[in-house]
This record gives C-alpha cells, structure tokens and sequence, in this order.
C-alpha cells in the first residue's frame, strides 16, 4: 500500500508541511477539504475490490478478483489492452484514470452483509477508495451499496441477480451490469415453451431467501403467461444441504418440469439430488421430466459435473458468445484471450462483469472529467455503449441497470474439458427482457457525493 | 473512587485511557510507511473493537462468573439490532432511543430464553441456547422476512416515518438522501482529523460514544463482578448442588445474571445498527454466537479485561489481514532480491488476504496451547519476567542478610 | 400413504448419516469427555480421502488432440490417465468409476492415523483442561484442516459420483406392494443406509464383544479405578480417538456421491451433530444413534409441502423445536447417564 495515495493522504501531506511537522489541530472534515468524499488529489487512484474470499463463493471470489487485477493492468496500459480495444467509447487511453494511476485495494466479504460493510468502510475510511465493487451475492451487494450511497462512494456491482438490487433497494450511487431474477424468467419462458411445449406444470423448489424468492416470482409469472401451470412451490431452507426430502416427493405431484431456484451449493446439491431420485430419466404426464435451473454458473456446472447435461438455464455472459453468436458480441474473444493468457483458463461470467464494471466506470470518469459521484453517475445514467462482449447495451437511467441480450444455455452433454459445460442454445434479445423502471418499487434518491 | 478498590480503579482509569487514546494507539505506523497496512486507527474498526468488547464483557459475565456456556448469545445481538433499527426507522434517526429500545428488547427475549434453558445445566444448556439462537436466526433469514428483511438486512429507507418532531431526530429525509444515524444533529460518521509529521490520527464520534458506552459497562462489570451477588455466582460455579443443599435457590441469580448479560448484547447490537445502519440476520447465527466464545476464551474467562483484549484481537485479524494482498507483500518484500521476495511472497501468502481464516486458526491453538489463561495470562507471565529479573537484581545487590 | 412412507426413507438415509458423524462425536465427546470442534472436519476429511484418490487415479499425461481447439483456440489438450495406459482403456475407466468405494479402504488407515496423530498430538494435552480451553483448541484445529483442504482444492464442491452400477433408482414401492412408481428410492442412499448400519453395527459389537471394548467400557465409567487395575486406558483411548476419527472418515467417503463435497461440509455438520449428540444423551452411543435417526425423520416430514403450508418456515426449526422438546421433558436427553457433563 505503500504506493497508494488517496485523498487522506494528499490532505495529510498538505498538512505535515504548513506545520512543518508540528502538530497542527486541524479541525475539518472531508467536506472542507473538497466537494467529495476520497478525492483523489495525488498521481494515483485507489479501487475498493470487495469479493468473497473465504465462505462458498471463495472461488467466485477469486475469479473476481482475477478480472479486477486484469482491468487495473489494462487501464494503466499493461498487457493486450483486452475489451478496451473494442469498447465503444474510446475515452480511456491506457493512462490511468484521468492520467492518475489505477491502484487497488482488496477485502473480504464473507458474503454476509455485516463483514461486506465492514470491509468496505475500511476501503474507505482507511485506504480512501473512491469507488467500491464486486461481491458474489444481492444480500452483499444490497448491504454495500447501501453503505456506498450514505458514505457518498460510487459503487458498482458484481454478481447479484435479485431484483432488489435494482429494485425496490436501488440507489443513486449504486450500477448493475449483471443481469437480474426478471430477465431471466423473460428469456427462459419463450425458449422453454419451444423446447418443452406449452402444455406444462412446473414444481418450483426455491431457496427460502429474497434473491429465491424474485427468482421464483419471475420465472412463474413469464412460464404461466406462456400458458404452463404451476403445481407447488416449496421453500427450501438456506443452509439446507441435503435436499432429498424436497425432491422426492417431486415426481407424484403431477409435475412433469422441476424449476431449482437455487444458487451456488444449494443449486449443486439440490440438482444432484433430482438426478439420483431419477427425474431425468422419468417421464410424467406422458412428458419426459425436465429439471431448469433459472441462474446457471460454470462454476456451479463444475460442482455438479455430469448432472448438469441437458439443463436449460440463463445467463449474463459465456465465453463462447462470440463464437456462437457472432460479431455482434465483439469483445468476448478479445477479453477470453487476454484472461485466458494470464491465468490459462476462461473467465466466468462473475469475472466478465466485475471487469467491464471497472471499465464502464473508468470510462465514465474519463467522459465526466472529474471523480465526483454525481458527476460519474451523470455519466452512466442512461449511457449506451458496444463492445463489452454482451453486444449493445444500455445504462438505464431511472433504475442504473443495464439492459442487453440475455443468453439461455445449457448443460453439455460430453464437454471436452472442465471449463466447457455450458453450450449456448439461444440469445433473447434485450428488448424481449426489458421492463417498466417502476414495476419494483424502492427510491433512486438523488446522487450523494459525501459532502 | 467509584466504589471501587485501589485496583479495580486503576484497571478502569487504564481502560479509560487506552478508550481515549486509542485513534493514537491503534495508529503506530506513518500513513505513508509500507506498513500503515497494519494500522487499525479508523473509525470503524475503532468502532467495532468497543462494541465487540461490550459484547464479550456481558458474555463473561455469564460464562465467567457461573461456568454456564451460552451458544446463543448472537440472537440477543441480533434482537438489539433489529430492534434499535426499528427505533431509527420508526421513531427518530437519533441514537438514544434506539439504543435503549435494543437494550430493553434483548432483556425480554433473554428472559424468556433464560426461564426455559435455566431448566437444564452443562451440556444442555448450551444446546437449549444454541437451539433458540438458531431457530432465531433461521426464522429471520425466511419467514420473517417483512420485519428483518430475510438475508438482506434491515435498512433505513428514504420514505421511513420518523414521527419524532426533527430536533429530536424525527422527520422525512433530505435531497434524496436518507439521514443518517446522529446524536442531536451529530452524525455517527463525522470525525475531524489530526494530521502530526507523518500520521493520520481520526477522531470520530460514533466511536467515542460506544467508548463511553464501554466504559460505562466496564465500570458495571465491574461493580458486578465485585458485588455480593457476583460472590453468589461464583458460588454456583463451583458447586451448585451445595449452594442447593443450603436451601438457597439460585435460579432466580442464574435468571438474572442471564438477563443482565444479554442486555449488554442487546447493547453492542443497538450500537451496531447505530453505528452503521444495516442489519442482517447472519449476525444471530451459530457462527457469531461462537465467535463471542473464542473471544472470552482468547482473552481469559472470568477475568475483567480479558474478553476485550480477545474481541479487539479477533476483529483486528477480520479487518486486517483480509485485506493483505499479494501486489501488498510484493511491495514488503521488493528491497530483497528477486528470487529472494518471490520466496517470501510464496511463503506468507497462504496466510494473509483469502488465507486470514488459516492465520486465525493457528492463532487460536498457538494460544490456547502456549498460554491456557488467554491473553491476560499471557500479560500476567510478561510482568513475572520482569518482577522476577527485578527480584534476582535487588537479591543480587544485597547478599546475605 | 406413499408421501409418509418415502420421507420416513428419506429420514433413515438423512438420519444415517446423522447417527454415525453422531455416534464418532459421542466416542470423543460423551466418553473421553472431550468437546471435539474438529469432527465435522474429520467427516469433511473423510470425503476429501475421496476426492483425493479419484484424483490419484485420474493422474494423466496430456496428449494433443490437432482436430480440436480449445477455449484461446490452440490445439486441444486431452489428459490421459496413467491407469489407462497400464490397464487399458476399459479396466481403467472401470476403476475410476469405482472410486468412490475404493476410497473406503483408502480412508480407513488414513482417518485412523489422523484420529491418532491428533488425540496423542493434541488432545492428549486437553483432557484436564476446562472444556472452554479444548472448545477453542479443536475450533482452531478445524479451522485450519478446513483452510488447509481450501488451499489445494479451492472452495467449490468437487463431483465424485457412485460407480456407474449404482445410478438409478429402486422402485420401492413395487416391492412393498404399493403402485409402480409411487416410492421410488436412489440406489446409492440405500447403499448408504445400509453401510451406516453395517458400521454402527460394528462400533458397537466390537464395545460389546471384544475384551478391549469391555475395557474402554470400563474406563468410561470409571477411568481411574480402571488405571489403577495396571491397565493402560490412555493408549486404548488413543484407539478409540482413532476409530471415532475413521468412522466420521467414513461417513463422509460415502456421503461425497449424494452431496459434492466442499472444504466447507464439516461445518455445516458440526452444529447438528452437537444437537444429535446431546439429544441422545450425554454417553450413550445407542442415543446418539436413535437421536440421529429421530431428527432425521423429524426432518423429512417438516420438509414435506402440506406441513410447510400448515407452519411456514417450520422446516427451518424443526431439528432445534424438537431439540428443545425432548430436552425439557428429558432431562438428560433420550438415553443420557447422570452426572455427564452436566457441570
């Protein structure tokens, strides 16, 4: 950290020289100094990294923070430059944010809101971040983004799906690139009833928290407008491990499709568990039993191994996209490239977001011309932009969520090697998946800069 | 003074001047030194080592006067939390009722905890709080989520009514932006700075109230712990059947010093949600119970200062060496040749950033091997060393008498 | 009908596994007296043993496939196992695939010198010492396994599936005489209950039955009348750590194709396992054993949807309602003795 110079820092250097050493009671908070809070008034800039270390997002985690150091090396003009070539905007020039160098700071959420926001009010009280990011989960990223806009910090998500972040708990300060629970319903439905009929009845397992509990509503209300029936929707508990006695009963219910509301080691267990209890291989209603998983994560694919084949599920971004999908989605290549050189494997979905994130907010800086909060979010609110690998896409302004084409994928079937699980079966365009700002409810607020 | 002995005075005027001074203390290295990493002077960290030592201070009470281990103590926390975010949401953004509404919440909840789990000693009692705190924790997390926000958390909202009139902390937000937790119009975030050649020394508000509030509770910790209902305690701790035999029945003590203890919870938890407006329900579950367990162990059961000493040194490892990083230990380690720092990068970096968890476990058993007292044992044996070398020299200097 | 039937196998498979991480928890805990925080990561070790012979016998060399690319488009990588190339391609696939029950032999010495190497390392040390003092030695313990396992195999679950004979379900139901298809239970859970029963079996016959479980017997009840017969308790204690170390071991090796493991599992055992234990009663393995089956079932009918319906979120509590019930009706748990660990 030694190298790290932040705006506490450049006031106390100010201050160590017209005191000439001497103790000089200073009284005066940030607001004295400068119109916002952590202006960084030295050659360098610090980034608050704030992502699972330890706990069962660990590995997520890690990837995040693999995608931060990329992005940081990429705006201070290391390496191939990756997505920065083919991004739309061409404002960053390798120099830095602003011509300030990009340094970093990192820490561990735990992925529980209370050490999340500790360790974000340490980035910014002690290291003097001037923008927050990451996280593997809503309740974290609710938790930080919340912290964020009462500290007057901007902060810009990572992985959360619920609806809540953007939601009814949105904030003016907060940005989410990931996509959330209502897309996802969105895209699946129209694929499902192309695959499966429109003639169903789906039996919802869901994990007994708010993230389960949009994802569930979302993927109800899009596969019942699709004319399927939903039989029963159950609550499974959080720290619910093994999930036999929710999915035996699954299979005499007169269900014939199984939708696993599940995430991480939940979706891992509970999908393992309906393949041993044979649901794939069963049929109901003169039907073949189909089991979907609404969020899939390669890193999730991975914990379940071959029990993910054949099973539809949506997400924000793969790294075949491109290669499927076609120019259309410039920047996927680029990006799985310059990853895939560092580290030897391709990035996850976490790892794509938390970077275009850096760099949406770099850029955004870069356009505003200053670091201030108000001024960046000017910036993003309502911005388009290409070329970040999800093809065009759109910075909302009333809710900051960003709007692009969602992927529907599922599981392969005889994948060559441990990081191609999924296989992309479609591509829903962005506006199939886009909704009213106001249908969630919650205050944006207006920006907070700290002051 | 106070109503205290010598000792115990001093203790509390060493307490209290160690509260005062900790933006100093907590703050050895310049800001711009490699080491400043190591620094846990903010106000947050600050923040969390008083409330923390609230906390543990009540625990002790419990588990260091009457041997009975609680494994629920975190659903007080909670409760004090919740309850004191309500009182921010509801009532007034001001900190005073919310603070005492969470005292008084975790009060009634810990009675009615303690009149069932009292029921049963050792083993079982620990399992029957165990169980209530896990059931707590489960509840919140899921159905109960329109009052604590299930695994999100409670927050405040800008449309929240504050009905209190506003120069009591009542009122609708402003600009946009929702008021922060203050007392009579100081925020718990402002803090003035002092910068002095080369350190940063932060003086904030929020944290020097919970040190009062600490040092209140130390003060009564003490008054307890000295007391003749704290003897009666001690009494059941070592043998509960004679205390029995003698005709006195101790559960009304047991039940009180229950309560007492879980106040101090339902303290550190509205301090909590004052200082730092979120509440999520992980802070009711198993793990938090059990940390404030390893910390009045690390620290030394049954004594006065020691379950502080262990709350602080837990958090300190939360906070800080979590945030260690590899490009951090590169900047440590770069003055050595290459191949030399790539050594000791590899060497270390288990143990700091993703590895803290590692760092903490063998700190754990480092302790409670090397010193069975805790931390305050560890004190203890440094000061023989130095009375004993003292000793030997004044025995030195006059030879047969 | 069939609903209760299915959740009481449901129950009997949840509650095996239960009773035997319980029933290794009680030798320590109930018996030598030892709060032991570090079981749950025995029981994560025990399936690591797992994954680590899987990958043992995964070992390959990469041979380079030019007709495929991989992600950055260089030619493909393919990894070839070694056993392939002694056994054939055919019998080395078949060992791979049986990995899992191969493990079970792999684990027994390996969970047994662990077990060994931490009572007379460790544990030793900690049986005069207050129970809060082995509380925060064994939680450290645990920390570090379970820190130690995360370095090298990462924090995701790993997949390690039953052999290839063992996927699929029974139908149940056909046999016990209700329709086709109304009970249909996984081969492997049935393997899995029946292996529980086989090793609580055995834990108990061989206490029962041998003239060294008479004499572990003897000094649980009274350890210093027995030393002082000239009988040296402490290194049959030491066994004993070693066989409760192996039987949470194996608890775990089993349990790796029912649920992937993660460095984390032991954890989200531990706290129920203390509940087991102590619902059981303080020092009765037959108690943990019924505690574990009990909690099990408990557990499977709060899980079913007409019972969430009528109590919501009761499936969250269960296990800890139930816990408090049977602890204030009875005193000392379902089979516990008097006087054990009740100070």
């Amino acid at each position: 950290m030694s190298k790290t110079t932040v705006s506490r820092r450049g006031v106390l250097k100010t201050g160590a020289v017209a005191g000439a050493g001497l103790a000089v009671p200073t009284i005066f908070t940030a607001s004295s100094v400068s119109a916002f809070t952590n202006d960084p008034t030295g050659s360098s800039v610090t980034l608050g990294f704030n992502v699972p270390q330890t706990g069962p997002y660990a590995d997520e985690g890690a990837d995040e923070l693999r995608a931060y150091e990329l992005a940081v090396e990429h705006l201070n003009g290391g390496g191939d430059g990756g997505m920065m070539n083919t991004f739309s905007s061409k404002a960053l020039n390798g120099a830095g944010i602003l011509g300030k160098k990009v340094e970093y700071v990192t820490g561990d959420t735990q992925t529980k809101p209370d050490a999340a926001r500790a360790s974000a009010r340490s980035m910014i009280e002690k290291d003097g971040a001037v923008m927050i990011t990451g996280g593997s989960s809503s309740g974290v990223a609710v938790a930080v983004q919340a912290l964020c806009q009462e500290a007057g910090i901007i902060f810009m998500a990572g992985l959360t799906h619920s609806n809540d972040t953007t939601g009814k708990d949105k904030k003016a300060n907060g940005f989410r690139h990931f996509f959330n629970s209502y897309m996802s319903g969105a895209a699946l439905a129209p694929i499902l009833a192309d695959n499966y009929g429109k003639d169903r009845k789906a039996y919802h397992l869901t994990a007994d928290y708010n993230w389960g509990y949009t994802t569930e509503e979302a993927v109800r209300t899009s596969t019942e407008a699709m004319g399927w029936e939903t039989v029963a929707a159950v609550k499974t508990p959080l720290a619910q491990t093994d999930f036999s006695s929710y999915v035996a009963p699954v299979l005499n219910s007169g269900a014939d499709v199984l939708v696993l509301n599940h995430y991480g080691g939940n979706m891992v267990n509970s999908l393992t568990s309906a393949v041993q209890f044979g649901l794939r291989a069963a049929e109901a209603n003169g039907k073949n039993f189909e089991i979907i998983v609404p969020l899939y994560s390669r890193l999730m694919a991975r914990g379940a191994g071959k029990n993910v084949a054949g099973i539809f599920g949506s997400t924000n971004w793969h790294w075949s996209l491109e290669n499927v999908g076609g120019a259309k989605y410039a920047g996927t290549n680029a990006f799985v490239q310059s990853f895939g050189q560092k580290y030897g494997f391709p990035p996850s979905q976490a790892a794509h977001t938390v970077y275009c994130q850096t760099l949406l907010y770099a850029d955004a800086v870069q356009r505003a011309g200053s670091f201030n909060p108000c001024a960046v979010a000017e910036a993003l609110e309502g911005y388009e932009f290409d070329g970040l690998g999800n093809g065009p896409t759109l910075y909302r302004a009333e809710d900051h969520q960003c709007f692009k084409d969602v992927l529907v994928v599922k599981g392969k079937e005889n994948p060559d090697n441990e990081f191609d699980l999924l296989e992309i079966v479609d591509v829903t365009p962005a506006a199939q998946v886009t909704y009213d700002a106001s249908i969630f409810g919650g205050e944006l607020g207006s920006c907070n800069p700290g002051a | 003074m106070l109503g205290l002995n010598k000792k115990d005075a001093s203790l509390l005027v060493v307490v209290a001047i160690l509260v005062v001074c900790a933006p100093i203390l907590l703050n050895p290295f310049p800001e711009n030194s490699s080491l400043a990493q190591f620094n846990a002077g903010y106000p947050d960290l600050m923040q969390r080592f008083v409330i923390f030592g609230i906390f543990a201070i009540g625990f002790n009470i419990l588990f260091g006067l009457t041997g009975y281990l609680s494994f629920g103590h975190a659903a007080f926390l909670g409760a004090g939390s919740y309850a004191g975010m309500w009182m921010m949401k509801l009532l007034s953004i001001n900190v005073i009722p919310a603070i005492i509404f969470s005292t008084v919440i975790a009060g009634v909840i810990s009675l009615a905890i303690g009149w069932i789990s009292l029921r049963r000693s050792g083993i079982y009692f620990s399992i029957l709080t165990l169980a209530f705190a896990q059931m707590a924790f489960a509840l919140a997390a899921s159905v109960l989520t329109p009052i604590t926000g299930g695994e999100t958390g409670l927050q405040t909202n800008l449309n929240d009514p504050r009905i209190l009139p506003e120069f009591l902390g009542g009122g609708s937000a402003v600009d946009g932006n929702i008021p922060k937790p203050s007392l009579f119009g100081i925020e718990m975030t402002a803090s003035f700075e002092i910068p002095v050649a080369g350190w940063l020394w932060t003086f904030n508000w929020g944290y020097y109230i919970c040190g009062i509030m600490m040092l209140i509770a130390f003060y009564v910790a003490i008054r307890i712990f000295r007391s003749p209902f704290g003897l009666m305690l001690k009494a059941v701790k070592s043998n509960q059947q004679r205390m029995n035999y003698t005709g006195l029945n101790t559960r009304p003590y047991m039940l009180a010093c229950f309560v007492i203890s879980g106040m101090y919870a339902g303290l550190a938890g509205g301090l909590m949600a004052a200082m730092d407006p979120q509440v999520g329900a992980e802070r009711m579950q198993w793990t938090a119970s059990g940390e404030v367990v390893l910390m009045t162990i690390l620290g030394g059961v049954g004594t006065l200062i020691g379950p502080v000493l262990g709350a602080g040194l837990i958090k300190y490892f939360e906070n800080i060496f979590s945030k260690i990083n590899k490009a951090t230990l590169e900047v440590w380690f770069g003055v050595f040749p290459d191949w030399m720092s790539d050594f000791f990068v590899t060497i270390v970096y288990p143990f700091i950033g993703k590895g803290w968890h590692l760092t903490l476990g063998l700190l754990f058993m480092g302790i409670v091997i090397f010193l069975p007292g805790g931390l305050v044992e560890g004190g203890q044996r440094i000061r023989k060393l130095f009375n004993r070398k003292s000793s030997d020299a004044s025995a030195k200097a006059n030879p047969a008498e | 009908m069939d609903a209760i039937v299915l959740q009481i196998l449901n129950g009997l498979d949840k509650g095996s596994a239960y009773a035997l991480i319980a029933l290794g928890l009680t030798l320590i805990f109930g018996t030598l007296g030892v709060v032991n925080f570090a079981h749950g990561a025995l029981f994560m070790l025990g399936a690591f043993c797992t994954v680590t012979l899987s990958r043992i016998l995964t070992l390959s060399h990469e041979v380079v496939d030019p007709t495929r690319k991989d992600f950055l488009g260089n030619p493909l990588k393919v990894d070839v196992p070694y056993i392939y190339d002694w056994f054939g391609e055919s019998t080395g696939a078949a060992i791979i695939d049986w990995a899992v029950p191969l493990s079970i032999l792999f684990a027994i010495p390996i969970m047994i010198g662990i077990g060994v190497l931490m009572e007379r390392g460790l544990i030793k040390h900690f049986y005069k010492r207050p129970h809060a003092d082995q509380i925060l030695v064994t939680f450290g313990l645990a920390i570090v396994l379970q820190e130690i396992i995360k370095y090298y195999f990462g924090a995701n679950q790993i997949p390690a599936p039953a052999p290839q004979a063992f996927v699929g379900s029974l139908d149940f139901g056909a046999l016990v005489g209700f329709e086709p298809g109304a009970i249909i239970y996984p081969y492997w859970r049935i393997v899995y209950f029946c292996f529980a029963m086989l090793l609580v079996g055995a834990v108990f016959a061989f206490l029962q039955f041998t003239t060294f479980g008479m004499v572990v017997r003897a000094g649980m009840a009274d350890r210093e009348t027995v030393g002082l017969l000239g009988i040296n308790i402490d290194r049959r204690f030491t066994v004993m750590f070693g066989i409760a170390a192996a039987v949470a071991g194996l608890a775990g090796v089993m349990y790796t194709p029912i649920n992937s493991p993660n460095y984390h599992m032991g954890m989200d055992f531990l706290v129920i396992s203390f509940v087991v234990v102590v619902v059981g009663g303080m020092g009765s393995l037959p108690g943990a054993v019924l505690a574990g089956f009990v909690l099990g079932i408990l557990e499977s009918f709060a899980s079913m949807r007409q019972v969430i319906e009528l109590l919501p979120g009761v499936n969250q509590v269960v296990i800890y309602l139930a816990a408090i019930v049977i602890l204030l009706t009875r005193p000392r748990g379902l089979l516990g003795r008097r006087g054990v660990m009740e100070d």
